[in-house]
């Protein structure tokens, strides 16, 4: 007894709300997931640049020392 | 190396999804039963088999942990529980939702394995307060670790006394008409299961990447004497 | 180094010893299970239980008064530093669990000298179930026992360990719930004690046990470590 499904769209009754539901919440989760993700990347970079800039800084005293600490301003 | 390999998984996992997908809609043919509203149990059954593989893994991940005192271990066993639990999440409102269509309730108590699955959940969402309450970072992995080992082994043996303590199994999963999965359905079963594996293996390795990132930033900061931020968790393990 | 079987010895005196000076828990416990009962029968509205009602009610109670009293065990051993007392000793951390597992035994199988016979008097028409029972609840004290050893060895140094050893243990417990009331169900029948499935339901019991002992037996030294 096979019945194949006529088209991508789904029947709109009542079985196709929740089927719809069920695989809708899958989905958000998943996108919840990846936002969360998203945010501690966020955090990584910003702090790489922390970093980045906290070390051009020691090298800019290193070449020039005594020469006054310049700013040494970040890259974009 | 932990984002080694990644962009090949993702790709991956996401081609195995899309197939996945158009075989529920497209190829499996409809149930006998419950019609169209079987198509949950592709999305909800999947799930649940990877999470409750998840949890074990966590436990042969602290096993490892234990033994060897290596606390990448540790992260993996944590990271591996994280994950089951945010699948375990949408295995419990999957299930919800698949009985509200089938039988008019939202939850049901002669369902053994969804019983099954909500105490194991029950359990393993105790590992973060339980985490939480070790303060110090050496006793909080190896305790967790210790946690992991014996959750692990409640979880089959669970599973085996709710089932015994229903007479009813979980009907309609795999007949048909005839009786018996027909091979259609077991196919396209298998795929998704295939696809929810992936996919659980590439978040897990997505969430060791960016722990691993973190851990290397840190690192810089101490390499250069920098002021070390003070955003980090408490109860997840760091990776380096 | 020191023979098992005497440091097994010693130290469950000494757990026993320590228990008699906390046995003001022992009847405090017992008080808990019996004002528990008056308030299942005023919960449920019913003077006289049977099947699967009695078992219930029983084993509830007598789940949540093991849990109060896990507790009380170890916050008297932490209380004295005796954790740490124990770890310099130069004895197998495994006989420790098994003597830690046997004190709690005994104040289960003490727990329920009081509070069965308090339950059948309460709640039974007949005492015919009750004996059979005693299988049940030997195995069943002993996978608690095991079980609970072990998570409040693990809470024992946490902040918030009152909350925590009650919620992951419940959990833990429900297979053995599930096993020691499907047992217990068809004993306190009306009729008379019925042995529907008794055997099997035993030998869940005794697997549970079987395998929360082996894991507390592999897992208990690392517990103990510095």
């Amino acid at each position: 007894m096979e019945v194949l499904l006529a088209a991508p769209a789904l029947p709109l009754d009542e079985a196709g709300k929740y089927v719809a539901g069920a695989y809708v919440v899958f989905v958000v989760l998943l996108v919840v997931y990846v936002a969360i993700m998203a945010a501690k990347v966020q955090r990584i970079e910003r702090e790489l640049r922390e970093v980045a800039a906290i070390a051009e800084e020691r090298k800019e005293g290193q070449a020039a020392p005594g020469r006054g600490a310049e700013e040494a301003a970040p890259h974009a | 190396m932990y984002g080694k390999g990644l962009k090949p998984l993702s790709i991956a996992t996401v081609s195995m999804l899309a197939v996945s997908l158009s075989l529920v809609f497209f190829y499996a043919p409809l149930d006998a039963d419950q019609g169209f509203v079987q198509k949950i149990f592709y999305v909800h059954v999947p799930l649940a088999v990877v999470a409750l593989f998840g949890f074990m893994a966590g436990g042969v991940f602290a096993i490892l942990h234990l033994r060897s005192n290596d606390r990448k271990w540790d992260a993996y066993s944590y990271v591996a529980i994280h994950i089951s639990v945010i699948f375990g999440v949408a295995v419990l409102i999957t299930g919800a939702i698949w009985a509200k269509a089938s039988w008019g309730h939202w939850w049901v108590w002669d369902e053994p394995t969804l019983v099954s699955f909500l105490i194991v959940f029950l359990l393993y969402a105790t590992y973060y307060p339980f985490r939480y309450a070790i303060e110090d970072r050496d006793r909080q992995a190896r305790y967790a670790s210790v946690f992991a080992v014996t959750a692990g082994a409640f979880v089959p043996l669970n599973f085996m006394a709710v089932r015994m303590a229903e007479s009813l199994v979980h009907p309609r999963t795999f007949a048909t008409a005839e009786g018996g999965m027909p091979g259609e359905m077991m196919l396209t079963f298998l795929v998704s299961l295939a696809a929810m594996a992936l996919l659980y293996t590439t978040l897990v390795k997505f969430e060791l990447t960016a722990k691993s990132a973190s851990g290397q930033v840190k690192r810089l900061r101490r390499a250069l004497d920098a002021p070390v931020s003070g955003g980090s968790s408490r109860i997840a393990p760091e990776v380096s | 180094m020191t023979p098992s079987r005497t440091a097994f010895a010693a130290i469950l005196a000494k757990d026993l010893r320590a228990e008699l000076r906390t046995l003001q828990s022992l009847p405090a416990m017992a008080l808990f299970a019996v004002t528990t009962f008056v308030i299942f029968r005023f919960g449920l509205d019913r003077t006289s239980l049977s099947g699967s009602l009695a078992a219930g009610v029983l084993w509830a109670t007598l789940l949540f008064a093991a849990v109060l009293g896990i507790n009380r065990l170890f916050v008297a051993e932490r209380e004295e530093g005796g954790f740490d007392a124990i770890r310099l000793a130069p004895i197998d951390r495994t006989v420790l669990f098994g003597a830690k597992v046997a004190a709690l035994l005994v104040y289960l199988i003490a727990l329920e000298l009081v509070t069965v016979p308090i339950f059948a008097i309460f709640f039974l028409d007949g005492a015919s179930g009750l004996l059979p029972l005693i299988a049940v609840l030997l195995l069943a004290d002993f996978g608690l026992a095991a079980t609970g050893t072990l998570i409040s060895s693990m809470a024992v140094n946490s902040r918030a360990r009152d909350l925590l050893v009650p919620l992951v243990l419940l959990p833990l417990a429900v297979p053995l719930m599930i096993a020691a009331t499907g047992a217990t169900d068809p004993l306190l029948q009306a009729g008379g004690p019925s042995y529907d499935r008794f055997g099997t339901w035993l030998m869940v019991l005794g697997l549970y046990d079987l395998i929360f002992g082996l894991v507390g037996y592999a897992v208990f030294d690392f517990l103990l470590e510095d």
